[in-house]
C-alpha cells in the first residue's frame, strides 16, 4: 500500500486548468522527486497533497485513508509535514522554540492556558535533539530571523521532522543555497532517506538524481514522465527538454 | 515580554518580580495621590482601563489582529453588570461573571464571522460589529436607557460569606479593584506564556506555518478574540461599578480608538506591560494636560502619530531595552514588523 497517493487530481483556478488527472503513488520509505519547468503546477500539486488547495476532482489518500478536502491542520496532524519554497518560520522565536512548536506533544497542549510553556524539560530535550540532527545545536537560542540562509533551510527541516511525520514534502529545499549549503542539505536528506517517505520538488537535478528512488516530471499540469533516475535519463521527452541537459 | 523565549525564567512564573513591584507601588497610591494634586478615582480608572487594555492586547499584540471595535465588549460588560443586578440578582460575583460571559458570548459571535480574516479586512469587520453593538445600545431604550445610559448601578458589597466589604468608598473600591487587577494580570501573564499563548504568538508570525504544524488557526483566532472580549467585559463590569452607571459612549468608535492608542503608545506590540504604561500616560495626560487646555487630545494624538511613525516599540519597549540591555534596534524592528503584520495581512 502506498503511504501517500494522489488519484486523478484535477485543479482549476477560474478558466485555467492547473493540474489535470495527476496520479502519484509513493511507497513507504520512498524518496520521490518531482521536477518540471516553472509554472508546471508542481507547487500547486504540493498544496493539494497538504490540504492548502482542494482539488476540483480526484482523491488524496494517506496510508490508505481518504484525506481529500481535509483542512491543512488536520492533514498535518495526520502526519504530513512540509517545507516551503519561500521559507516560512516563526521569525521572532528562537530556533529551539520553532522546533518545539512542531512537536506533537506540544501540539496536543495547544489549548492549554493553565501551565507555562517554559521550563518543560521534555520539550526542551526533544527540541535540542531536533536541532542537533540538522547541525544547529549551537544555535538553539538564536532567533530564526537572525540565522543564515542555509541555517534557516536546515531549521525548516528540523521543524518538519519534529512533527514526526509519515510524509515529508520538501518544496525546492536547495533553492537559494550555495554549493556548501547544498552539500550539507544533501547529506542531511540522505540520512533521512528510507526512514520516512519523502516527496521533493527540486530544480537541482544533481540533488534529485543522487537521492530520489523515482522521479515524476510534471509539465502543463500533467505527469509527462515517471521512473527511476536512470529510466528518466533515457526518457525521450526528458532528453529533448531543457531538463534533460541536467539529467 | 510577550515573545520571551520559553527558557526565560519569568515566562515560567505566575508572579514575576516586576508584578510584585507594580502591586506594591499601586498599593500605596491612596496614601499619596491627593498630595500630587490627583484623586483616588483616577487610580480606579487606571486599574480598570489597564485590565481592559491588557485584554485588548491579547488580540492586538499577542495575536497580531487589529480589532478597532473593542469598546463594544467593554460596554456590553458594563450593561450586563447593571442589568444583572437590576433584573437577576444583586450579587457582586454573579454580576461580574455575567459581565464577562455576556461580553465573551458577543465576542464569540463576532469571532465566528471574522476569524478567517486578518489585516485590513479583519480591522474593518471589527469596526462594523462594534458599530452594530453601539447602535443597539443607543436604540434599545428600554433595556439600556438609550443615550442617557443605564443609571443607578450600585457598587455591590464584596461578600465572602463570613465577611462582607462595603465598596462605596473610593479607597475601599480602589483596593478591591487592585486585588482583581493583580489576579487578572497574573492570569493574563500565564495565558500569554502558556502553550496556548505561544501558539497564538506563532499564528501572529505565520498562519500558514502554524496550520502546517497541525494547529487549528481559526479556532485559536476565534478563541483568543472571545477570551479578550470576556476579560474586556469583566473590566466593563468594574467600570459600571466605578461610574455607578453604564453609558453607550464607551462602545463608540472613538472610544474604541482610545484603547488602541493607549496600547500602541505604551508599547503593547513588544511588551506585556505596554498597555498598562499607555493607560497610565493617557489618563494622567487627560487630567494633567486637560486641566491646562481642552485640546489635550491634540497633543496626545501627536504623540500617538510620533510613536507609530518613529517608535513602534512604544514607551515600554524603550524602557525594556534600557533595563534589560536589549538592542533598541531589535525591539524597534519587532515593533515595525508587528505593524506590518497587523495591517499588511500577514502570512
Amino acid at each position: 500500500m502506498s503511504m501517500i497517493e494522489a488519484t486523478g487530481v484535477h485543479v482549476r483556478f477560474g478558466d485555467r486548468v492547473v493540474l489535470e488527472s495527476v496520479d502519484l503513488a509513493v511507497a513507504e520509505g520512498e524518496f520521490h522527486g518531482v521536477m518540471g519547468p516553472n509554472g508546471a503546477g508542481k507547487t500547486t500539486f504540493f498544496n493539494v497533497l497538504t490540504g492548502r488547495v482542494k482539488p476540483s476532482r480526484g482523491a488524496i489518500r494517506l496510508g490508505g485513508e481518504d484525506v481529500t478536502g481535509l483542512s491543512v491542520h488536520r492533514i498535518a496532524a495526520k502526519g504530513v509535514a512540509r517545507s516551503f519554497q519561500i521559507m516560512t518560520l516563526f521569525d521572532e522565536f528562537s530556533a529551539s522554540d520553532n522546533v518545539m512548536m512542531g512537536l506533537p506533544e506540544f501540539r496536543a497542549r495547544g489549548l492549554d492556558l493553565a501551565h507555562a510553556a517554559a521550563g518543560n524539560r521534555q520539550f526542551a530535550a526533544k527540541a535540542s535533539e531536533g536541532l542537533a540532527a540538522v547541525g544547529l545545536a549551537e544555535k538553539a537560542d538564536v532567533r530564526a530571523k537572525d540565522l543564515s540562509y542555509g541555517d534557516r533551510r536546515a531549521l525548516e527541516i528540523a521543524v518538519a521532522l519534529a512533527q514526526e511525520p509519515r510524509v515529508l514534502c520538501l518544496d525546492e529545499p536547495t533553492s537559494g543555497l550555495g554549493s556548501d549549503g547544498v552539500q550539507r542539505l544533501t547529506a542531511l536528506v540522505a540520512r533521512l532517506k528510507g526512514k520516512l517517505t519523502i516527496v521533493a520538488i527540486e530544480h537541482d537535478m544533481e540533488f534529485l538524481f543522487s537521492l530520489a528512488d523515482r522521479i515524476s516530471v510534471i509539465h502543463w499540469g500533467q505527469v509527462v514522465a515517471r521512473g527511476t533516475p536512470h529510466e528518466l535519463q533515457q526518457n525521450e521527452w526528458v532528453r529533448r527538454s531543457n531538463l534533460g541537459r541536467f539529467a | 515580554m510577550i515573545a520571551a523565549p520559553t527558557n526565560s525564567p519569568d515566562a515560567a512564573r505566575l508572579v514575576t518580580p516586576a508584578m510584585l513591584v507594580l502591586w506594591l507601588v499601586l498599593a500605596t497610591v491612596p496614601l499619596w495621590i491627593a498630595r500630587v494634586g490627583l484623586y483616588p478615582y483616577l487610580g480606579i480608572e487606571i486599574l480598570i482601563w489597564s485590565l481592559y487594555a491588557l485584554a485588548f492586547n491579547l488580540v492586538l499584540g499577542t495575536a497580531g489582529l487589529p480589532s478597532f471595535g473593542h469598546g463594544a465588549y467593554f460596554g456590553i460588560g458594563a450593561y450586563a453588570f447593571g442589568l444583572c443586578q437590576f433584573d437577576v440578582v444583586a450579587n457582586l460575583w454573579i454580576c461580574l461573571a455575567a459581565a464577562a460571559v455576556a461580553a465573551g458570548l458577543a465576542g464569540a459571535l463576532v469571532a465566528l464571522f471574522i476569524s478567517h480574516r486578518r489585516g485590513i479586512y479583519y480591522a474593518f469587520m471589527t469596526i462594523a460589529f462594534g458599530q452594530i453593538f453601539w447602535t443597539l445600545a443607543i436604540k434599545s431604550h428600554r433595556l439600556t436607557g438609550g443615550e442617557d445610559g443605564l443609571l443607578k448601578i450600585r457598587r455591590l458589597p464584596a461578600d465572602f460569606g463570613f465577611v462582607s466589604f462595603d465598596l462605596n468608598d473610593n479607597v475601599a473600591f480602589y483596593y478591591f479593584v487592585l486585588i482583581v487587577f493583580a489576579i487578572g494580570i497574573a492570569g493574563l501573564w500565564r495565558l500569554v506564556h502558556s502553550p496556548y499563548g505561544r501558539v497564538i504568538a506563532a499564528i501572529r508570525q505565520s498562519e500558514i506555518r502554524a496550520a502546517h504544524l497541525g494547529y487549528n488557526v481559526w479556532l485559536h483566532k476565534a478563541s483568543i478574540f472571545a477570551l479578550s472580549a470576556a476579560v474586556s467585559g469583566f473590566a466593563g463590569g468594574l467600570f459600571a461599578m466605578a461610574q455607578l452607571a453604564a453609558f453607550p459612549d464607551v462602545m463608540s468608535l472613538h472610544q474604541s480608538g482610545y484603547v488602541v492608542m493607549m496600547t500602541l503608545v505604551g508599547g503593547g506590540l513588544v511588551s506585556f506591560w505596554g498597555p498598562v504604561v499607555g493607560v497610565f500616560l493617557f489618563l494622567t495626560a487627560r487630567d494633567v494636560i486637560g486641566a491646562l487646555t481642552n485640546a489635550w487630545m491634540l497633543y496626545f494624538g501627536l504623540l500617538f502619530m510620533a510613536i507609530v511613525l518613529f517608535r513602534p516599540e512604544g514607551i515600554a519597549g524603550a524602557v525594556s531595552a534600557a533595563l534589560h540591555q536589549h538592542s533598541l534596534g531589535a525591539l524597534r524592528e519587532r515593533g515595525n514588523s508587528a505593524m506590518r503584520l497587523l495591517f499588511g495581512g500577514g502570512r
